[in-house]
């Protein structure tokens, strides 16, 4: 399972990082979306891989060998939010940029 | 801050603009005039906050340690909840917000409010992401704030739309965007090794990470430095900083001139916290680096300053080189060359604020027609102008008035005598060559006499460029080209000028102070015993404690 994330992440990010450095803003808000899902799937890692285990402590339970650690699901969740909004306030921006300058190249020209 | 309501009063500069700006929003746009009152009072009174926070925060306590002022939000004790930390550091950038956000408030008054819906709300919005970073004790709190900050700024460089702006902004989101996946992933390693958020908690267990573990740790620092050094505008980071900051409508832009300090704030901090003294064999992680880049970003400066056409962008290659000089000296580790970056941060800050905003004023009447801000959402309200056509009391004798705003700055900026800027630059220049003390002697080190010229040159160069660029505004027309300043436009400029001369007279208390901060930053052992043994307060229906 962790090769699986790990390869996850690593195509992800790759594929994003590439889509970034493109000219088109499409291609840029795509690029920023790919690489909040690999900065994501990242940090809910690092609360270590475990299947079957509740992120909170059952009735009567104890001890760290039953349940995950939920601090990293709860910094996804808040990063997944901010990321998502960030987003859809590029996305204002990248139209604003179309309506102005009539195209969609990142410099607000295309290149000459 | 024992007993009372006074305890409350840390959490005060964090909700206070969120409310105001929460409730502005619902305030019909052609109001203006009730939002900027608005505004302007949340401002006072995030002032006189931080002023009761210095003070409190300046207190010596019995034990002779450091006065920290603690609180837990939620009641939740240290290391598992949320708290808020208030320290002679974040005391002081909190009031150095405080006095910037005012006048850019009244100057927006101007004009600027009317360019675009919910400045205000904005404005606040901003504050509050600023001072929660000042205020935060915990990463990914400081993450959640630096977020509200930029979200925010995202909205205020737009302000004023136009396609120069839109251009600027979209690579300044975008930027920013992914220094915030930098600083995510940085605090992801952080806590995959030491299982800890909390910055007083993280100090305590650094130096116990275990030796397979310390090249994560390192690399979740390196990752999170990044994401600050693009805040802070370290080269080769910074290349979208003069545009957007240029770009920028002059009230925002003379708020932003904290931004990148919130950068450099944070970048002091953990630093010291993180790798001071106590981290063992992490000690000293990554100086070399921030003395080498501040180095860079200074000289990048001051080519741009030199190249630099328009006075917009001058002013944002200034930014550049106030916080390549606190990077740079930060990397020292020597409180009193700390103890002078921080007077040279504040009166810097103070005079890149003024700047923007007088920038504004020269080049008002020298705009490019087709910078008109062209209609691209149709929602947005049609008629701004309305309720009341604002005439305002023009400034007598314009241009010597602003001349010699021009000629404080430059003297702030580039650090000649008589204003606080000299001192500042003075105080690095002596601790960094006297290192065991005026006359004790010691060995200077090679960051130090890299430091000393750089200081004085890049002193020159701003001299340089600032004389070039007021002579052929000022100077060299032949027709003078006299720009209609108002009143309310004027007194923001002399106000923060004002406070760089007062830092000037009260140089003495102000600069003992800061040798304060920097001392107590460089030994954070008190810092973290009273984050981490701040008890709770005593709840209706708290558990009594085992």
């Amino acid at each position: 399972m962790e090769l699986v994330l790990a390869l996850g992440i690593g195509i992800l990010a790759g594929s994003g990082v590439w889509l970034l450095l493109r000219p088109r803003t499409y291609q840029v808000i795509i690029g920023l979306s790919l690489v909040s899902y690999a900065v994501n799937l990242f940090i809910f890692s690092m609360g270590r891989l475990r299947v079957d285990a509740p992120p909170v402590l059952g009735p009567g339970g104890s001890g760290s060998a039953i349940y995950v650690d939920p601090v990293p699901q709860a910094l996804v969740l808040t990063a997944i939010v901010i990321g998502f909004a960030t987003t859809a306030l590029f996305l204002v921006v990248l139209l604003a940029s179309r309506g102005l300058t009539d195209t969609d190249h990142v410099d607000g020209q295309e290149r000459r | 801050m024992t007993g009372g309501w006074t305890v409350h009063l840390m959490v005060v500069p964090i909700l206070l603009p969120l409310l105001v700006g929460a409730v502005l929003l619902f305030v019909n746009e052609r109001r203006r005039r009730l939002k900027a009152a608005f505004g302007a009072a949340s401002s006072v009174v995030l002032l006189l906050v931080a002023v009761a926070l210095l003070r409190f925060a300046d207190l010596p306590t019995e034990a002779g340690g450091v006065a920290t002022g603690v609180y837990l939000l939620g009641n939740w004790p240290a290391p598992f909840g949320i708290v808020l930390v208030v320290d002679r550091l974040s005391a002081l950038m909190l009031l150095l917000a405080a006095i910037l956000a005012l006048p850019a408030q009244v100057f927006a008054l101007g004009r600027w409010h009317r360019a675009a819906p919910h400045f205000h709300s904005l404005f606040q919005f901003l504050l509050m992401g600023v001072n929660g970073s000042f205020l935060t004790g915990d990463l990914f709190n400081l993450f959640v704030f630096f977020e509200v900050m930029l979200a925010a700024s995202y909205g205020l460089v737009l302000h004023g739309s136009g396609r120069r702006r839109v251009k600027a902004g979209m690579h300044y989101i975008v930027i920013n965007l992914v220094a915030s996946f930098f600083f995510l992933v940085g605090v992801a390693l952080i806590y995959g090794v030491t299982g800890t958020l909390n910055m007083a908690d993280l100090a305590v267990r650094i130096p116990a990470v275990a030796p397979e573990d310390r090249m994560l740790l390192e690399a979740g620092a390196a990752i999170l430095g990044i994401a600050f050094l693009t805040k802070a505008g370290m080269w080769p980071l910074n290349f979208w900083l003069p545009t957007a900051y240029a770009a920028a409508a002059a009230p925002v832009a003379a708020m932003f001139a904290i931004l990148t300090k919130v950068g450099v704030y944070i970048l002091l901090r953990l630093s010291l916290l993180l790798f001071g003294e106590g981290a063992g064999t992490l000690a000293g992680f990554g100086t070399t680096w921030l003395t080498v880049g501040g180095m860079l970003t200074v000289l990048f400066g001051m080519i741009g300053m030199l190249a630099a056409r328009s006075l917009g962008r001058l002013t944002g290659y200034c930014v550049l080189v106030s916080s390549g000089t606190v990077l740079a000296a930060i990397g020292l580790e020597d409180p009193r060359v700390a103890g002078g970056a921080l007077f040279y941060l504040v009166s810097s800050t103070l005079a890149l604020s003024a700047l923007f905003l007088l920038v504004e004023l020269l080049e008002r009447d020298l705009e490019q027609p087709e910078d008109e801000p062209d209609q691209v959402f149709a929602d947005v309200e049609e008629d701004l102008e309305d309720e009341e056509d604002e005439v305002g009391v023009p400034v007598p004798a314009t241009l010597a008035v602003l001349g010699l705003a021009f000629v404080g700055c430059t003297l702030l900026l580039a650090g000649l005598p008589p204003l606080s800027g000299f001192l500042a630059k003075f105080v690095m220049l002596s601790a960094a060559l006297n290192p065991d003390g005026l006359g004790g002697g010691g060995q200077v080190s090679w960051q130090g006499w890299l430091l000393v010229p750089l200081l004085i040159v890049s002193g020159l160069v701003t001299l340089i460029a600032m004389m070039r660029a007021g002579i052929r505004r000022l100077w060299a027309p032949p027709e003078p080209i006299v720009p209609r300043v108002l009143i309310r436009e004027a007194v923001p400029v002399a106000v923060l000028l004002g406070v760089g001369v007062v830092l000037t007279v009260l140089a003495d208390p102000v600069m003992r102070y800061m040798t304060d901060a920097a001392t107590a930053l460089h030994v954070p052992t008190s810092y973290v015993e009273t984050v981490l043994g701040k008890e709770r307060l005593p709840g209706p229906r708290s558990a009594p404690s085992p």
